[in-house]
């Protein structure tokens, strides 16, 4: 059996989408620093290519190439003629967390749940140790987040699907041009993640070679709360990782406030203050946070890495 | 009576052997006609049959317009045409654009070969053995230069392409309709061939200054329709790159110059071509603006993405041996700071002084690096020649730091081996590697490993990629050859470093 590491304690910027049919890709892409990289059964591969995808991706999860690396796999949705063949695929060979599309509700997600733990027994994993990561792409999926979210014990993130949302709310989806479509759905996922306790990522950004629009959309999406986004290319990752990393300043004065914390904590006073200010729980909640933040993303400070 | 007769005693002792004036020549000068017959001449053939070219002589000619060379095959059709046999071909490279070269082969027309490099269905037909009755010699930049200096090659007749040049044969690279930009290889051409003919697509107004290839080298001058396609110089091996390995790869050997211990006001660098050492600049710009450094110098072949660092005041000055595209060629009639060099002074070791061997940082790609850092950058994994030697071993010599940079596998095949096919670099030579998967750092150099570990990059050993590549590809089975040899690769200084043979079929 093999041990999961929990996702809670990896950064959680960057899911890289890989097609399950691109087998070249499947050996090599893990060079790239993502956070999670994802092998897509579902929209990327053709249905001619469905058998193919999946087999590869069964032999790609049990390489050694990908040992030791959580690897979340894309199955097709429940109502396809897919969804098992693929979900046993996966499971048999170890996958870490399963990316369900086309959440509608809880229902699916305690259904998802269940199928895990049939499979998990049939082939010797440590039952409750596949995570689920629900992809929310209709209005009922967004109204349901909450609940979706707060499914399973299984779950570790939410993420929000733009195109097939934009379809179901009568409008188009064009990420250059406006965001404010998205604003509601955004908001929704991002509240019932942080009521679970679990991750959030943000749609995908098409337009590989449009750095500034990303980058724009990436400065909305991590002011609003999220802790990363789905991207469709390596090239992405950088710029992403980049904007997400905290500033050394910010690095810095989270070094003060957790100092000050233990500090306070040292001389069992309650209150901590911090250039004269006060500094509650939360605040040194978001310190350790941001100083995670600052390790993965290799910031220095004064006096080098901390 | 002249005023010049009767003034010189003929028969006194201190006169013995000197010769008395005997009047002013007829000037060549005053009768336009007189004066352009003298060097411009109506064809190739004509160039040809006044250059006295024989059988079993030697041709030369440079690769500046590198896929768009249009020369080296109209030249070869004339001589042919002329009944003229077993020539060595000597040009400073050849491309996929010159497979046509197999046919003079067969033919009889061309008998021996020395060349940086070969591409295409030449390379792999002479690989292939049968074909070429010697092998061919395999140079390095400045390893031809070496060997016109050393007299072993020294061409008959160098034909050389230029867009424009005068009457008298001044020419450079940056006027007329097809500019290759630098001529830094074919100014070693001029300095040793015993006749030069100039080709070229104009004749300007003398003078055509600033001259690059001087009149008082020049011989024979041919206006021919075309020389080269400039827009085909940057096909192949100089391209600029979106693909995600390479800009990786880039990334991480942008981070190798910036922690190596030469990133220092005043530095100099050499990127040389290939997707990943090309992206280098651009990443190495934002390093240098962010860090407040900049570079003294950069050399060897100039890409558009130096030229824009030089335009931005990062690096103070452009030696440039060959430009890798349009913008680069452009730039040397603008930019005072962007001159050219020759291959002799660039990097030739029998030269009084070779820039390379001034040079900080140098980032060279590479086919095939084995467990003691010795490079190929001839042969590929079929065993057939695909690439060239170029500036590798010279600048490898030189530079204080050398970053090979290169994927760890190539569909399948990984390019980190026991033992390269082909030895073109000495692995002392080499400091660090740099691929997707890691970089690691020659143990000759501890040095450099630890200063890039003191950086906080992740150092690796080259044994630890070989095994990742082995798990991921298996191990490949070698490439069959016969005992024939194909191709003689010549170190910089003349000396034989490995053979080439033919690739069993």
């Amino acid at each position: 059996m093999k041990a999961k590491k929990s996702p809670a304690e990896r950064p959680s910027r960057s899911m890289l989408f890989v097609p399950g049919s691109n087998a070249a890709w499947l050996s090599t892409v893990q060079v790239y620093g993502a956070d999670y990289v994802m092998f897509d059964l579902e929209d990327s591969v053709s249905v001619r290519e469905k058998d193919t995808a999946r087999l590869l991706v069964h032999e790609a999860l049990k390489s050694p190439v990908w040992a030791g690396v959580p690897v979340v796999v894309r199955v097709n949705a429940i109502n396809t003629p897919f969804f098992r063949d693929d979900l046993e695929a996966v499971v048999s060979a170890g996958v870490a967390i399963v990316r369900l599309p086309m959440v509608t509700d809880a229902q699916m997600i305690r259904h998802l749940d269940a199928e895990l733990g049939v499979l998990e027994g049939k082939y010797g994993s440590v039952p409750g140790t596949t995570r689920i990561l629900a992809a929310v792409e209709s209005a009922s999926g967004v109204v349901n987040a909450v609940a979706i979210a707060t499914a399973s014990p299984r779950m570790m993130g939410i993420a929000l699907a733009a195109y097939d949302y934009a379809m179901d709310m009568h409008t188009t989806h064009d990420a250059a041009a406006d965001e404010s479509q998205l604003f509601f759905a955004r908001c929704a996922i991002l509240h019932a993640a942080r009521v679970a306790k679990i991750h959030c990522y943000d749609v995908i950004y098409a337009d590989v070679n449009d750095t500034e629009g990303f980058l724009r959309e990436v400065a909305v999406i991590k002011k609003l709360g999220f802790d990363g986004k789905s991207l469709v290319n390596p090239r992405q990752i950088e710029p992403l990782h980049n904007a997400f990393a905290p500033t050394p300043e910010e690095v810095e004065r989270a070094h003060r406030v957790v100092a000050a914390a233990v500090e306070a904590e040292k001389v069992g006073m309650g209150v901590v203050a911090l250039d004269g200010k006060m500094i509650d729980a939360p605040i040194i909640a978001a310190a350790h946070r941001t100083i995670r933040l600052a390790q993965v993303s290799g910031v220095q400070v004064a006096g080098g890495v901390r | 009576m002249s005023g010049w007769q009767g003034r010189v005693p003929t028969d006194a002792v201190e006169l013995a052997g000197l010769v008395p004036f005997a009047g002013p020549a007829p000037s060549t000068q005053a009768d336009k006609d007189a004066r352009r017959a003298r060097k411009v001449v109506g064809s190739l053939t004509e160039a040809i049959s006044r250059s006295g070219l024989g059988d079993g002589d030697t041709i030369s000619f440079h690769h500046h317009f590198r896929e768009g060379d249009l020369l080296i095959l109209q030249v070869l059709a004339e001589v042919e045409a002329l009944g003229i046999r077993g020539l060595t071909l000597a040009s400073s490279s050849l491309n996929a654009c010159h497979g046509d070269v197999v046919g003079y082969i067969e033919r009889g027309v061309v008998s021996r070969i020395y060349t940086s490099g070969m591409r295409g269905t030449l390379a792999a037909r002479i690989s292939r053995g049968g074909l070429l009755p010697h092998p061919v010699q395999v140079h390095s930049h400045g390893g031809r230069a070496a060997l016109m200096a050393s007299g072993e090659l020294r061409p008959k007749v160098a034909f050389l392409g230029v867009s424009a040049c005068d009457e008298f044969g001044n020419a450079n690279g940056t006027s007329g309709a097809s500019r290759c930009g630098s001529l830094g290889y074919a100014l070693v051409d001029a300095m040793f061939a015993e006749t030069v003919v100039l080709v070229t697509e104009q004749v300007v107004a003398f003078p055509n200054t600033p001259a690059v290839i001087r009149q008082n080298r020049v011989d024979l001058i041919v206006v021919v329709e075309r020389v080269g396609d400039p827009s085909r110089i940057n096909v192949g091996a100089t391209r600029t790159t979106t693909n995600p390995r390479d800009l990786l790869v880039a990334r991480r050997a942008t981070d190798v110059v910036e922690h190596g211990g030469f990133f220092v006001d005043g530095f100099s660098i050499q990127t040389g071509s290939g997707g990943a050492a090309t992206a280098v600049t651009d990443y190495l710009g934002e390093r240098m603006e962010r860090r407040g450094v900049k570079a003294g110098w950069a050399l060897g072949g100039i890409t558009g993405s130096m030229v824009a660092l030089h335009e931005r005041g990062l690096v103070g000055r452009l030696l440039d041996v060959q430009s890798f595209d349009l913008v680069a060629a452009s730039s040397l009639e603008r930019n005072p700071g962007h001159t050219i060099v020759s291959a002799s002074e660039y990097a030739s070791p029998a030269a009084k002084a070779a820039c390379v061997d001034e040079l900080d940082v140098v980032i060279l790609s590479a086919l095939e690096i084995d467990l003691d850092y010795n490079v190929n950058v001839l042969t590929g994994s079929d065993g057939l020649m695909m690439g060239a030697s170029g500036g590798h071993c010279d600048t490898a010599a030189g530079a204080k730091l050398v970053v090979v940079v290169a994927p760890l596998i190539r569909t399948r095949i990984p390019t980190i081996v026991e033992r390269v096919t082909t030895l073109i670099t000495p692995g002392s030579n080499v400091d660090v590697l740099v691929t997707d998967y890691g970089v690691c750092v020659n143990p000759r150099r501890p040095a450099v490993a630890e200063r890039l570990a003191a950086a906080g990059i992740k150092v690796t050993t080259i044994e630890a990629l070989f095994a990742r590549a082995l798990e991921i590809c298996g191990r490949p089975r070698a490439v069959e050859t016969t005992d024939e040899i194909v191709g003689v690769v010549r170190y910089r200084d003349g000396s034989v470093i490995d053979v080439v043979r033919a690739v069993a079929s």
